[in-house]
C-alpha cells in the first residue's frame, strides 16, 4: 500500500477543557485517518474516522484465519469500534484530532476517558491487519533479524517470549513487538520496562484496548488475544492460534518498515534533544514546557501467570 | 445429576517411611471440574450444547488444572520460605482460582426450562428485588446495559448481598464479587467474556444477555440469599 501524506501538526497543542498540553507526534507508519468534512453553511470543519479494510481480501488468510473470523472480526467489531468512536467525538474537543492523538489524550495517565477504548481499539485493528498477509511467517532478514538477535539472544528465543506474552496476557488483550527509544519519562504511563533497555526491542503485553503508543514506544507488530480474535477457528485453544499467527501470518516485511521509521523518529528526537541542550547552555530560552505533572499509574504486567483456554 | 463434590483430598507426603516417626506430610487440597446438573443441551435455545461442553470442558477445566498447579507451587514456596514466589503466584491464582469460583457458581445459575429455568424469584428474594429495583424488569434491564457495557473480558456478579442490600457489581477478567468488597456474597453471575457466547451470537452479546434469562435459576439465588438474610 502507498503511503500518503504524513499527519503535519503543530509544535503543541491544547485541550483547554481536559488540561493537557501535549506535544504532537506525526506518526509517520500510519496512513492518515481523516477525512476532513467541509460544511459549507457553518464553514466548519468536521473530522470522521474511515474504517479502512485489511490489504488483502478476507479470504486471503484462509486457511490459518477464515474469512468467517475476518468477516466478523474486521466487518463487525473493528466496524463497531470506529462507528462508536465517530459518535463519540463528534461535537467534542476531540474532533479534528488524529487518532493517535485522540489515543494519548482519553488515555490520561490511566485514568481512562470514555473515548480511549474505542479509539485505541480502531487503531489497534488497522495495525493488527497490516501485520499480517497472506503467505506470511518465516523469518525476518537484514536489520530487523540482527536486532532481534541482539535483543533477545536468538530469533528462537524472541519467538517463545512472543509466544508466552500472547498466551499470558489474562483475559482480552494483545501481545507486542516494540522499539523502545529515548523518552525514560514516560508522562501519560507507567514505562514498563526500566531504563536498561532504551533504545530496544521489546515485547510487551496489553489489556484491553491498551497499546504502546501510550508509553510512547513505536509498535512494529500485534497479535490480537481478545477471544473473538480466534475463537471461531481455534475455540479454547490460543496457544495454537499464535503458533499459525507466528508460522503464516506476521508480515516481516511490514515489520520491518515501521522499524525503519522507529529508528528515524529515534534519531530525530536525539537530535531535537541535542539542539535543545545546546540552547539551554547557550543561555537561549527554550520553547518546551516540562509536563510535571505525573501521576503513578500502576500497569499489569505480570510475566508469570498462566491463561486459561 | 447430581453434582459431584468439587473437592478432593491428595495427600504429600515427603518420603518420610510412615511407620517410623509421625509422617512429615501436608496435604495438598486439589480441585476437580464439578459435574453440571444438566446435559450439555439443555440450555438450548438460549445456550447452545456446543458452548456449554467447551465452556465446561475446556475453559472451566483449564481454569482448575492451572489453579491446581499454581497451588501445589504456592504450597512449595511457602514450605521453602521463597516470599517473592508467594507474591508472585498471587495473580495466578487470583485469575485461575476466580475462574473455577465464578464458574462453579455460574452452572448453578443456569437451568433448564423444564427444571425451572426462568422462572421469575419468589418469597424473599424477589420481595427484595422489587423494593429495591422496582421490578424485575428495571433489575434485568439495569444488568444487561452494564453487562453490555464491560470492556473486553468480566463477570458481571449482580444481585449481591452487603449488609443486607441487593447490588450490580461488575468484575474485570476472572475477579470474583468479593474482590468488589468483602461482604458481597455472589447470588447471580452472567459470563460475559466472548467464550461465553461468541459461537453461537458472535459480537452480539446483549442478545445473548437478552436470551440467557429464560435459563437462569432464580431458585438457587432465593436459596443463598435466604441463607445470608435469615
Amino acid at each position: 500500500m502507498a503511503a500518503t501524506t504524513s499527519m503535519v501538526t503543530s509544535l503543541t497543542f491544547t485541550i483547554p477543557s481536559l488540561g493537557l498540553r501535549l506535544p504532537t507526534r506525526s506518526y509517520p507508519c500510519l496512513k492518515p485517518q481523516r477525512r476532513l468534512v467541509r460544511k459549507a453553511a457553518s464553514n466548519v470543519i468536521t473530522a470522521t474516522y474511515e474504517l479502512k479494510a485489511p490489504p488483502y481480501p478476507l479470504n486471503a488468510l484462509e486457511p490459518h484465519m477464515s474469512r468467517e473470523t475476518l468477516a466478523y472480526h474486521w466487518g463487525k467489531h473493528h466496524r463497531t469500534y470506529v462507528e462508536n468512536l465517530n459518535k463519540q467525538v463528534v461535537g467534542t474537543d476531540l474532533e479534528g484530532l488524529s487518532l493517535e492523538d485522540i489515543i494519548i489524550v482519553t488515555y490520561n495517565k490511566g485514568d481512562i476517558l470514555p473515548a480511549f477504548n474505542n479509539a485505541a481499539q480502531a487503531w489497534n485493528h488497522d495495525f493488527f491487519w497490516e501485520s499480517m498477509k497472506p503467505g506470511g511467517g518465516g523469518k525476518p532478514s537484514g536489520d530487523l533479524l540482527d536486532l532481534i538477535e541482539r535483543d533477545f539472544g536468538s530469533f528462537e528465543r524472541f519467538i517463545e517470549e512472543f509466544k508466552a506474552a500472547a498466551a499470558t496476557q489474562f483475559g482480552s488483550g494483545w501481545a507486542w513487538l516494540a522499539y523502545k527509544a529515548n523518552r525514560l519519562d514516560v508522562e501519560n504511563a507507567v514505562n514498563p520496562w526500566p531504563s536498561e533497555k532504551d533504545k530496544e526491542l521489546v515485547i510487551v503485553k496489553s489489556p484491553n484496548a491498551v497499546n504502546p503508543l501510550v508509553w510512547d514506544y513505536f509498535p512494529l507488530l500485534t497479535i490480537d488475544v481478545w477471544e473473538h480474535a480466534y475463537y471461531l477457528d481455534f475455540q479454547n485453544r490460543r496457544p495454537d492460534y499464535i503458533s499459525v499467527f507466528m508460522e503464516k501470518l506476521v508480515s516481516w516485511e511490514t515489520v520491518n518498515t515501521r522499524l525503519e521509521k522507529a529508528k528515524a523518529r529515534a534519531a530525530e528526537r536525539e537530535m531535537e534533544e541535542e539542539r535543545r541542550r545546546k540552547e539551554e547552555e547557550e543561555g537561549k530560552p527554550t520553547n518546551e514546557e516540562e509536563d510535571d505533572d505525573d501521576l503513578e499509574m500502576y500497569v499489569d504486567n505480570d510475566n508469570d501467570d498462566s491463561e486459561a483456554e | 445429576m447430581a453434582l459431584r463434590s468439587s473437592v478432593t483430598r491428595r495427600t504429600l507426603t515427603l518420603g518420610l517411611n510412615s511407620t517410623r516417626l509421625l509422617p512429615l506430610s501436608r496435604s495438598l487440597q486439589t480441585f476437580s471440574l464439578p459435574d453440571l446438573p444438566y446435559d450439555y443441551g439443555a440450555l438450548e435455545p438460549a445456550i447452545s450444547g456446543e458452548i456449554m461442553q467447551l465452556h465446561h470442558q475446556k475453559h472451566h477445566q483449564t481454569y482448575i488444572t492451572n489453579y491446581n498447579k499454581a497451588l501445589e507451587q504456592l504450597h512449595e514456596a511457602i514450605q521453602k520460605g521463597d516470599s517473592s514466589t508467594v507474591v508472585k503466584l498471587q495473580s495466578a491464582i487470583k485469575f485461575n482460582g476466580g475462574g473455577h469460583v465464578n464458574h462453579s457458581i455460574f452452572w448453578k445459575n443456569l437451568a433448564p426450562i423444564r427444571e425451572g429455568g426462568g422462572e421469575p424469584p419468589k418469597a424473599s428474594l424477589g420481595w427484595a428485588i422489587d423494593t429495591h429495583f422496582g421490578s424485575l424488569e428495571s433489575l434485568i434491564q439495569k444488568m444487561n446495559t452494564e453487562g453490555a457495557a464491560l470492556q473486553g473480558s468480566g463477570w458481571w456478579l449482580g444481585v449481591n448481598k452487603e449488609l443486607k442490600k441487593l447490588v450490580i457489581e461488575t468484575t474485570p477478567n476472572q475477579d470474583p464479587l468479593v474482590t468488589k468488597g468483602p461482604h458481597l456474597v455472589p447470588l447471580l453471575g452472567i459470563d460475559v467474556w466472548e467464550h461465553a457466547y461468541y459461537l453461537q451470537y458472535k459480537n452480539v452479546r446483549p442478545d445473548y444477555l437478552k436470551n440467557i434469562w429464560k435459563v437462569i435459576n432464580w431458585k438457587y439465588a432465593s436459596e443463598v440469599y435466604e441463607k445470608e438474610c435469615a
